[in-house]
């Protein structure tokens, strides 16, 4: 192939490469700065209300994984009572969909993300392990209420300057 | 005096940074030009199509996610479309709409990493696939905030979507859609007369427009031999009918045509979803839809022009709540079939040029 001005392409793809490096970085340094993920979140281990819960299994039903295990007896005023509500976050695959199915608002997605585990069994959350605590906040996936109350997600969009 | 030679056999991958995944191609090579190709599937098999005859028809929203990773979005679109179309479904209009502007979004995605990892292949090592992953990092805020999530969408619900889009999403959009002609003609300056990338592309991989038909091959493949064929003209599904767009083709159909137009797609896609949003009505963005769907006994195929080609589930229902069998039409590997013929003839510097040009995603050929 022959060309008559060699080389004048490549000299323009360079110049633009030379432009970039007058441009700000667009990279986080990760662990000494945090982007706020989004309201929806749907990265993190399931956050169980215990009060809320009616034990109806819905969740469980609805998940494509079968990843939820709940045994239930029976209490004194005809109610479930759940004696077991188990979760193996390691085959979960963070689909949202037992969240969304739950009629009684009681399971939520987490809303951090540092979540890292040396051993799978550490993986398998039971009852306690499940429940809201400090570090273990729900996120707004299909609880519109808490969705409202989250800060706003960092863009890398915001970055870019808008020229019309 | 003729000096004796002999065919010289060699793998490349499955573990290869240039094969995109688990991929193998055996080269049979007479010198450094080959003779003869053999693809070996199946080292990602995991019988998603088996898997989904276990589970309910809204389970099985979350598998697509896995075939096609680079286009979770419109593999969602596609399941669902059968899905309604076997049970009659209708989808509120805010929905059909909110649909189209997170399929094109996620076409952009998807054609910046085909096009980024094409020219990687080429040797254009990483500068530009980094530029393109920039941009494709804005497309996933901006689903991270519909959807909660960065690769598996799980977005798209049997009539319907399954949240409205936040307050925030639409200026973010509007930001994303008047900066994002801006980045593609960036890339345009970058290399589309880089002479180095035109030596490597241009009139390499030729796949004749008749072979192209032949096999059946879809997406730019197919529109980079020069025949005008999108399923969003041929059979509008969705809101595509009442938007406007061309279908860029290109002429020869080499390697370079394929990234031509990729690139073209990308700026039809940016007008689509302006006109989209222009449109965009308000309203229910979901039908109620029973817990455990029993759609009436008998079938139906769903497609989409999704970013590689024709993407279609065809699913056959026997009135239970688990399809009865549920077959994915990957786009990807009715393209790879085209393979043997582009490479044949060609060195084996081309043979990658010429396989990152189909770009293929291995989840979505194994299955
Ligand atoms: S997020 Fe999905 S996979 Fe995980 S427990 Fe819920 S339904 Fe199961
Ligand atoms: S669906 Fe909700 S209320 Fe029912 S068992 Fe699951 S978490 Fe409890």
């Amino acid at each position: 192939m022959k060309f008559e001005h060699y080389g004048i392409g490549i000299a323009k793809g360079m110049a633009l490469t030379f432009k970039h490096l007058f441009r700000k970085p667009i990279t986080t340094q990760y662990p000494e700065e945090r982007l706020t993920v989004s309201r929806r979140t749907r990265g993190n281990e399931l956050v169980w209300d215990k009060e809320r819960c009616t034990g109806c299994a819905t969740c469980a039903k609805s998940c494509p994984e079968g990843c939820i295990e709940i045994i239930t007896s029976r209490g004194e005023e005809n109610n479930y009572i759940v004696d077991k509500f188990e979760v193996d976050m390691g085959r979960c695959i963070f689909c949202g969909l037992c969240v969304e199915a739950c009629p009684f608002e009681a399971l939520f997605m987490g809303y951090a993300y540092e979540r890292a585990r040396y051993r799978r069994q550490e993986l398998v959350m039971d009852k306690e392990a499940l429940l809201l605590s400090g570090e273990r906040q729900p996120s707004g996936y299909a609880r519109p209420k808490i969705e409202a109350g989250l800060p706003r997600q960092t863009l890398l969009l915001d970055r870019d300057k808008v020229k019309k | 005096m003729a000096i004796k030679t002999e065919p010289f056999v060699i793998n490349v991958g499955p573990q290869h940074p240039s094969t995109h995944g688990v991929f193998r191609m055996r080269l049979t090579l007479d010198g450094e030009v080959i003779v003869d190709v053999e693809p070996v599937l199946g080292y990602l098999h995991r019988g998603i199509e088996k898997l989904a005859e276990g589970r309910t028809y809204t389970q099985n929203i979350p598998f697509t996610d896995r075939l096609d990773y680079l286009a979770s979005m419109s593999n969602n679109l596609a399941y669902v479309l059968a899905v309604e179309k076997l049970a009659g479904i209708p989808v509120p209009e805010r929905a059909e709409y909110l649909r189209v502007i997170i399929a094109e979004l996620q076409r952009i995605a998807s054609h910046l990493v085909g096009v980024g990892a094409f020219l990687n292949d080429c040797g254009a090592f990483m500068t530009p696939l980094l530029y393109m992953f920039r941009e494709r990092e804005k497309i996933l805020d901006l689903f991270e905030m519909v959807c909660g999530q960065r690769l598996t969408y799980n977005y798209m619900r049997i009539g319907g979507v399954s949240h409205d889009i936040p307050a925030e999403f639409l200026p973010a959009l509007d930001r994303f859609v008047t900066t994002m002609p801006g980045f593609i003609d960036e890339y345009d300056q970058l290399l589309a007369e880089n002479e180095i990338l035109l030596a490597r592309a241009k009139g390499v991989g030729i796949l004749p427009e008749e072979l192209a038909i032949n096999i059946s091959a879809s997406g730019p493949v197919l529109r980079g031999s020069g025949v005008r064929w999108d399923i969003r003209k041929a059979d509008p599904y969705s809101v595509y009918d009442r938007l406007e767009f061309d279908i860029p083709t290109g002429s020869v159909g080499d390697c370079y045509d394929r990234y031509w137009v990729r690139i073209q797609e990308m700026r039809q896609s940016v007008r689509i979803i302006r006109q989209a949003v222009e449109q965009l009505p308000p309203g229910e963005v979901r039908t109620e839809v029973p817990h455990l769907l029993h759609p009436p006994v008998g079938e139906a195929y769903g497609h989409i022009e999704a970013p590689k080609g024709e993407l279609g589930f065809y699913l056959v229902s026997d009135n239970s709540i688990a399809p009865y069998r549920f077959h994915v039409r990957a786009p990807t590997l009715i393209n790879l079939t085209a393979l043997r013929d582009m490479m044949i003839g060609w060195k084996v510097a081309d043979a990658v040029a010429i396989f990152g040009s189909i770009d293929i995603c291995l989840a979505e050929v194994d299955r």
